[in-house]
C-alpha cells in the first residue's frame, strides 16, 4: 500500500482510504449443502469495520479449466471483529465461483473491501421484517446480526424450493429471530400466502421497516405492502460488476427518481437501495 | 535515485504512468494514493447529460474483457463544479478526455473545458462522427484531419488525440493528427470485438459488440504505437493491455514517452502504484538512471522501413 508524502498533495482534505486490497487466510471452504459452499477467512482488523449490506469484490484464482479475470462480487455472510473472522456463502453458478471452490484451509485469497453502502436500522424501527429466498438470505444474515445487537425485534421469513436448501433458517434462529419458514414443496411459499403472514404482524405488533434480497417477485409484494401500509424498507440489489468500485459504469439498473427513471451503479450507489426506488426486473 | 520524468510537450510528468479514460475516477483514491500518478485522466465527458448502453455492458473473454459502456456522462457543467476541484486536490496534471459526434460538437466542448486545473484535453475520436456515414472520426485520415484542426483552434491547451486500432491506416492518421495540431497521440483506445453465448446464442453484450482490452489487446496496440512512434516527431503515449512493468518496458522501448493503464486495474485497483515501484526497481536494476534512456530503444536498425510499416502479414 501506497505511503502518502508531503510534496505530492496541495492540501490535506484529501479523501481517506476507506477500501482495502488484502490476502486473507482461508479457515474454511466446503459445501454446506448440494449448492452452497460456505468460506470462512482470518481477515485482518482493516477489513472487518464492515458494514451489513456490504460486500467484497473477491479474486477467484484461476485453473487450467476455469478462468476468471475480472473479481466476482459477494455479499458478506457473516463477520467478527471479536474473531477476526468474515465469512461468504456463494452458491457455484459459474467460472469464478467454480474456480473458488478450489480454494483449501490455509490456502490465500485476495479480497478488495469492504464496498457499497449498507443497509440502515433507523433509531425508531423496532419492528423489523427480513424476507428472502435462496442466496438472498446470505445478504441478510449480518442485517439480523445488527437487529440483534440493536436488540430489535426482527421476523424472518425464509423461502425455499424445498427444506433441504432452506439452509440458513437456524442462522437466523441463532441471531434471535423468529423464523417462519416458507417452501415451494409444502406450497406455502406463495406470494398469496406470504403477504398473508405479513399483513397478519401489520395488523399485530406492527413493522416499522422490511427488507429483502434476491427475488423480484418478493421485491414487487414488499413495494406494494410499503405502499399500502406506509412502511419503508430497503432491497440489497446484484448486478454483474467489473471493477466493484464505481469506475467503469458496468453495473447499473435503473431506478425511480420522483417522476423519472435514472441510472445507478449498484456497486458505488447501493447494493442497499430503498424499497420503492428499486425497479423490479 | 531514478529519473522518471517524462516530458509530453510542454507537460512535464513526474513519472510515465497514467490511467486510461474510463478505468479511473475518484472512487479510486478510496483505495490507492493517486497523487502518486504521472497524470490522471478522466473518463470520457460529452457537453451534454447522457445515459449509457443497455447491460450487460462488460463481458470476460480469456483473460480480457469486452466492453460497451456507452460513455454515460454527467455534462460539461457537472465536471468543471465538482470533478476539476476534485482532481485539482493533487499536483498531478488533469487530462479531460472529451468526445462528440461532430466536428463542430468536438471543438465547442473543447472550449468549454479549456478551463484552469485542466492541463490538456484528450481528443476520443473513436466515437461515431454523424457528419460523415457514422463510422469513429478515428478510422479515417480525413476525418481525423477535420475535427484536429477544429478542436486545435477552439484550445491553447495541449491536446492529446487518442487513436483507434479499428483502422488499417494507423500511420496516415497519425500522421495527419500531429500536421492538424496534436501535442500527442495517444495509440491506442480498444479494438472493436464481440461474444456470444453459446448456451442462449445471445450476445454477450448489450450493445451486442464492444471494444477488446486487457493484456490480449497488448500486441495490437503495442505495434501500432511502434508505428506511430516511427512515423511522428510528437510524443506517444502508450495504452492497451498493460498489465505489469514488463509490458511498460516493452512500450517503452517501442518509442513511447509514457504509458495509460486501464482494464488491469479493474482487477487489481493497485495496478499503477505497483508499476510505478517496479519501473524504478526495474531501471535501478538495469543500471539507467534515466527513463529517457529507454525509450525508443528497439533493435530495428537492420529492418527495412517496408517491413516496419507494413499493414498486412505476413
Amino acid at each position: 500500500m501506497s505511503i502518502q508524502t508531503a510534496d505530492n498533495v496541495k492540501r490535506n482534505d484529501q479523501p481517506a482510504r476507506s477500501v482495502f486490497q488484502v490476502e486473507a487466510i482461508i479457515k474454511r471452504n466446503s459445501p454446506i449443502n448440494k449448492e452452497y459452499h460456505l468460506l470462512n477467512v482470518d481477515a485482518p482488523q482493516s477489513i472487518l469495520r464492515c458494514k451489513p449490506g456490504q460486500f467484497f469484490h473477491i479474486l477467484c484464482p484461476a485453473r487450467a479449466a476455469h478462468q476468471p479475470y475480472l473479481r466476482r462480487p459477494m455479499s458478506i455472510f457473516g463477520y467478527s471483529l471479536e474473531k477476526g473472522e468474515l465469512q461468504f456463502l456463494y452458491k457455484v453458478t459459474g467460472n469464478g465461483t467454480r474456480a473458488l471452490t478450489y480454494l483449501k484451509k490455509n490456502d490465500v485469497v485476495n479480497l478488495l473491501g469492504p464496498l457499497g453502502i449498507p443497509f440502515t436500522i433507523k433509531p425508531n424501527w423496532v419492528n423489523l421484517l427480513i424476507l428472502a429466498r435462496g442466496v438472498g438470505l446470505a445478504t441478510l444474515a449480518p442485517l439480523a446480526q445488527e437487529a440483534n445487537r440493536l436488540e430489535r425485534n426482527l421476523i424472518t421469513i425464509c423461502s425455499a424450493r424445498n427444506s433441504d436448501v432452506l439452509m440458513s433458517d437456524n442462522h437466523f434462529r441463532k441471531l434471535g429471530a423468529e423464523v417462519i419458514t416458507v417452501t415451494d414443496t409444502e406450497g406455502t411459499s406463495k406470494m398469496e400466502n406470504v403477504r398473508h403472514i405479513i399483513e397478519d404482524r401489520i395488523c399485530g405488533d406492527g413493522i416499522d421497516a422490511m427488507y429483502t434480497c434476491g427475488s423480484n417477485r418478493m421485491l414487487q409484494l414488499l413495494q406494494g405492502i410499503g405502499t399500502k401500509y406506509a412502511i419503508p424498507g430497503q432491497v440489497a440489489l446484484e448486478q454483474q460488476m467489473a471493477c466493484g468500485l464505481g469506475m467503469c459504469q458496468c453495473c447499473v439498473r435503473s431506478f425511480y427518481c420522483g417522476k423519472k427513471i435514472v441510472q445507478k451503479r449498484v456497486c458505488r450507489d447501493g447494493p442497499v437501495f430503498g424499497l420503492q426506488e428499486a425497479m423490479a426486473w | 535515485m531514478v529519473n522518471l520524468r517524462t516530458r509530453i510537450g510542454d507537460l512535464i510528468l513526474k513519472n510515465p504512468i497514467m490511467p486510461a479514460s474510463g478505468t479511473f475516477s475518484e472512487e479510486l483514491a478510496d483505495v490507492i494514493d493517486i497523487g502518486q500518478l504521472g497524470a490522471h485522466v478522466t473518463k470520457t465527458i460529452t457537453e451534454e447529460k447522457r445515459e449509457g448502453n443497455p447491460t450487460p455492458r462488460i463481458c470476460e473473454v480469456n483473460g480480457s474483457i469486452l466492453n460497451s459502456i456507452g460513455i454515460p456522462s454527467k455534462g460539461v457543467e457537472h465536471f468543471i463544479k465538482h470533478t476539476i476541484p476534485f482532481y485539482n486536490q493533487y499536483d498531478v496534471p488533469l487530462v479531460t478526455s472529451i468526445s462528440a459526434h461532430t466536428s463542430d460538437d468536438f471543438a465547442r466542448l473543447c472550449n468549454k473545458v479549456t478551463v484552469p486545473g485542466v492541463a490538456a484535453i484528450e481528443v476520443n475520436i473513436s466515437c461515431p462522427n454523424i457528419d460523415d456515414d457514422g463510422k469513429a472520426f478515428a478510422m479515417r485520415p480525413s476525418a481525423t484531419k477535420t475535427v484536429v484542426q477544429k478542436v486545435r483552434s477552439s484550445s491553447d491547451l495541449p491536446l492529446w488525440v487518442k487513436l483507434s486500432p479499428n483502422t488499417g491506416e494507423t500511420v496516415e492518421v497519425a500522421l495527419v493528427a500531429e500536421d492538424a495540431g496534436a501535442d500527442a497521440l495517444v495509440v491506442s483506445n480498444t479494438m472493436l470485438a464481440m461474444s456470444i453465448d453459446i448456451t442462449s446464442r445471445k450476445p454477450r453484450l448489450g450493445n451486442l459488440m464492444g471494444g477488446l482490452s486487457g493484456p490480449s489487446l497488448k500486441p495490437i496496440a503495442l505495434r501500432m504505437a511502434y508505428q506511430c512512434a516511427k512515423s511522428v516527431r510528437i510524443p506517444v503515449i502508450g495504452c492497451g493491455g498493460i498489465s505489469t512493468v514488463y509490458d511498460v518496458i516493452e512500450y517503452l522501448i517501442a518509442g513511447v514517452k509514457a504509458v495509460q493503464i486501464g482494464t488491469a486495474t479493474f482487477v487489481h485497483p493497485s495496478t499503477m502504484i505497483n508499476i510505478l515501484s517496479d519501473l524504478e526497481d526495474y531501471l535501478r536494476e538495469q543500471n539507467i538512471r534515466n527513463l529517457n534512456d529507454i525509450i525508443g530503444t528497439v533493435q530495428d536498425a537492420n529492418t527495412i522501413d517496408a517491413v516496419v510499416f507494413m499493414e498486412t502479414a505476413p
